[in-house]
């Protein structure tokens, strides 16, 4: 108690020092007019509040409270214990996603349709980063060439919405495999300026090569169509729109429930697979990767193909999700694709826990709807997630939700 | 004869790392490389497992079934003036620089282990035995996402060749738990598991007893007379426990500043005069032994 007594009185004696000449002090006029009782008023606070801090840390409590704050700082990744009982969560989850249209405004499933979109860029991601441990700073060049390809793919090649899904994945993942090709041989931080240079490449690109992309006008998109019925009040060329050949009554919602219908099954599908790829061979071969790449070649994985084709992976789910991005917004411009993008993808990565796929979802979920929800508070959307940041890497290193390995049952054994 | 390295020769810049070292490793033997430190082993090894490209000579493995296969090319060599004029080699010595490298020593039956331990850390025990069998393991996407018959067949091979690994060395019980978290004994027993999962004809450990206390090591020096004894696996060891190697070796090589300087059985080498000025400077008594 006395030790605590005098810890506070030093400190308010420093904050009385700080403050004497911050708050004591103020100019009026040509004058200063010294108001002694401020910092005394301050440092009498920082003196209350100290004390009380220490006494609480020095309590069982506290000590008990700081143990459990700042003790669980362990490698954080866990075994699954053959036990799998989620199966009722995760039918209710998608039973809850599939329901979501019958009582959400259209607004807020366009909010629901991009959250989907930055699963679906975060599981790409996820590939690169948390499994096979590629620092990846230009994941957005994949997204632009994505949405790009369907906008462009209309515009040369007349391709449909359906048609876009595999051509802008397929044409993601051949400049995913571009570009792995030459920056195989880098790690870590030379890899990630690499990767931030060809991010802004594509960007650059799209902006100043006016006469095929439309430069900074960026390009008209077609909407989506219902196996060739079109979702607008009047078909064009004479065709029947959607609501006309169902008989029911037209609403500009339509189109938006079937968007996020179809980005739902992709979304579910892709994260089905990306479950499934961590039991597979080549999974396991990204996480031995990640792990240790001399080890990997000692056992005959070829590295360079191995890391190739989680390079051109990842660009794929993200060139998918640049598509349905150009479907839901009807145009793109390259001011969608810049290296914000990337960060906030990479920060998603980040925070839902490298190499966790549940944890990925949920952090993209939460990091697009919850800025939605503070619209009022946007100007302190990126001030948040800085703070976010730092205190996950003081608490949660590995993300909110720690990477598991599955469990192999053992023959003979319990 | 199993492996054979003809005048091996590697340079660092100006440092002659290995100086036209010459040896051989019996069908199902245990050879031994030893020497003092910075004699030039584990530059011998790395050049033999592929992590080095030797600066010149030969390395021959015998590959059963395959001949005869030259190491040196599979890692993809320089191209050479003649190589213009025969298309044939052109192309054979472009593949190899595109797709060769240490990866295929280890499929072409050589798998080593690594002086400080190079395990999956984050990784179960037995997922690290199942990425080491990338030939057993189905590598198709599609039949991985939809589990087909012959996908899950493959993985249970797989689960069962590692798990009679783990048993060899008594590590079963650790299966399920992260390599990491393993004492350092079981470690350096998982890793050398890891490398007999690739089925390799030649297995390589450096210094597998390092770190290990009397009893382990005790262990180790039955697994790997056992693993002669009943699964054929020819071993080539760099090793500092001089009991140890005296007690399993068929053949010792000895290494000095890049030389070999003798071969021989353990008996012979313990009687070499230049082995033991090599260890010790020059001996002023006879009596003194390895």
């Amino acid at each position: 108690m006395k030790s605590a007594l005098k810890e506070s009185g030093m400190t308010a004696l420093i904050a009385f020092l700080l403050f004497g000449p911050l708050s004591g002090l103020v100019l009026s006029g040509y004058g200063i007019e010294v108001h002694g009782f401020r910092p005394l008023l301050m440092a009498g606070l920082v003196f209350v509040g100290h004390l009380c801090f220490t006494l609480f840390a020095r309590s069982s409590l506290g000590r008990e409270w700081s143990a459990s704050v700042f003790g669980r700082r362990d490698g954080g990744v866990t075994v699954a214990r053959g036990e799998r009982g989620h199966r009722l969560l995760i039918a209710g989850v998608m039973l809850l996603a599939f329901s979501l249209p019958l009582f959400l405004s259209k607004y807020w499933i366009s909010v629901a349709i991009l959250a989907l979109i930055y699963v679906l860029l975060a599981l790409g991601l996820n590939i690169v980063v948390g499994l096979a441990g590629m620092l990846d700073l230009g994941f957005v060049a994949f997204y632009a060439v994505g949405a790009y390809g369907y906008a462009l793919g209309f515009e040369y090649l007349g391709l449909g919405f359906w048609a876009a899904i595999p051509f802008g994945a397929l044409l993601a993942a051949l400049f995913g495999a571009v570009l792995g090709f030459p920056v195989l041989r880098m790690h870590g931080d030379y890899l990630a300026i690499v990767t931030l240079g060809f991010g802004e490449i594509i960007r650059l690109v799209l902006n100043n090569w006016g006469s095929f992309t439309g430069g900074p006008n960026g390009v008209r998109v077609p909407a989506a169509t219902f196996f060739g019925l079109e979702f607008s009040r009047r078909a064009k060329q004479g065709g029947e729109p959607f609501h006309q050949f169902f008989n029911i009554t037209y609403s500009s919602a339509h189109k938006t429930i079937f968007l996020y219908g179809v980005l739902l099954v992709v979304v579910l599908l892709i994260t089905f697979f990306v479950v499934r790829l961590r039991r597979m061979p080549l999974g396991r071969a990204w996480e031995a990767l990640r792990e240790d790449e001399i080890a990997c070649r000692s056992l005959g994985i070829n590295h360079v193909t191995t890391k190739l084709s989680a390079f051109s992976m990842g660009a794929m789910v993200g060139g998918v999700g640049g598509v349905f991005f150009a479907a839901s917004q009807g145009f793109v411009n390259p001011s969608s694709f810049t290296f914000f993008e990337s960060a906030l993808i990479l920060a998603v990565v980040v925070l839902g826990g490298m190499g966790s796929t549940v944890g990925v979802i949920v952090a993209a979920i939460v990091l697009t709807v919850l800025p939605e929800i503070l619209r009022d508070l946007a100007s302190y959307r990126v001030l948040a997630f800085g703070l976010a940041m730092v205190l996950m890497m003081i608490w949660r290193p590995r993300g909110l939700i720690r990477p598991q390995r599955p469990f192999f049952p053992i023959k003979g054994s319990s | 004869m199993l492996l054979s390295a003809q005048d091996l020769t590697m340079r660092f810049g100006g440092v002659l790392a290995l100086n036209q070292v010459s040896f051989e490793v019996e069908q199902g033997s245990i050879t031994a490389l030893i020497g003092p430190n910075g004699a030039g082993k584990t530059t011998a090894f790395n050049c033999i497992t592929g992590f080095y490209r030797a600066s010149s000579g030969r390395l021959i493995l015998d590959g059963g079934e395959e001949g005869a296969i030259d190491l040196l090319e599979i890692l993809g060599e320089r191209f050479k003036a003649e190589d213009f004029i025969h298309p044939a080699a052109f192309f054979k010595r472009l593949y190899y620089k595109m797709f060769g490298g240490a990866h295929r020593v280890a499929r072409s039956g050589v798998a080593r282990t690594f002086q400080n331990v190079r395990l999956f850390k984050e990784m179960t025990a037995m997922e690290n035995l199942l990425v080491a069998q990338r030939h057993r393991v189905n590598h198709n996407l599609l039949a991985g996402f939809f589990k087909t018959a012959a996908f899950l067949k493959s993985e249970e091979a797989a689960v069962a060749e590692a798990c009679k690994w783990l048993e060899f060395f008594e590590i079963l019980e650790d299966a399920n738990r992260l390599a990491g978290e393993l004492p350092y004994g079981n470690q350096r027993r998982l890793e050398i598991a890891r490398a007999l999962c690739t089925e390799p004809r030649l297995i390589c450990l450096d210094e597998p007893a390092a770190g290990l206390n009397p009893q382990e090591t005790a262990r180790l020096n039955a697994h790997i007379r056992k693993l002669r004894d009943q699964f054929q696996v020819t071993v080539l060891l760099i090793e500092h426990d001089m009991g140890l190697v005296m007690d399993i070796s068929d053949h010792v090589v000895v290494l000095d500043h890049g030389e070999v300087i003798a071969t021989g059985s353990p008996a012979e080498i313990q009687d070499n005069q230049k082995v033991l000025e090599a260890y010790l400077g020059v001996a002023e008594e006879g009596e003194m032994r390895l």
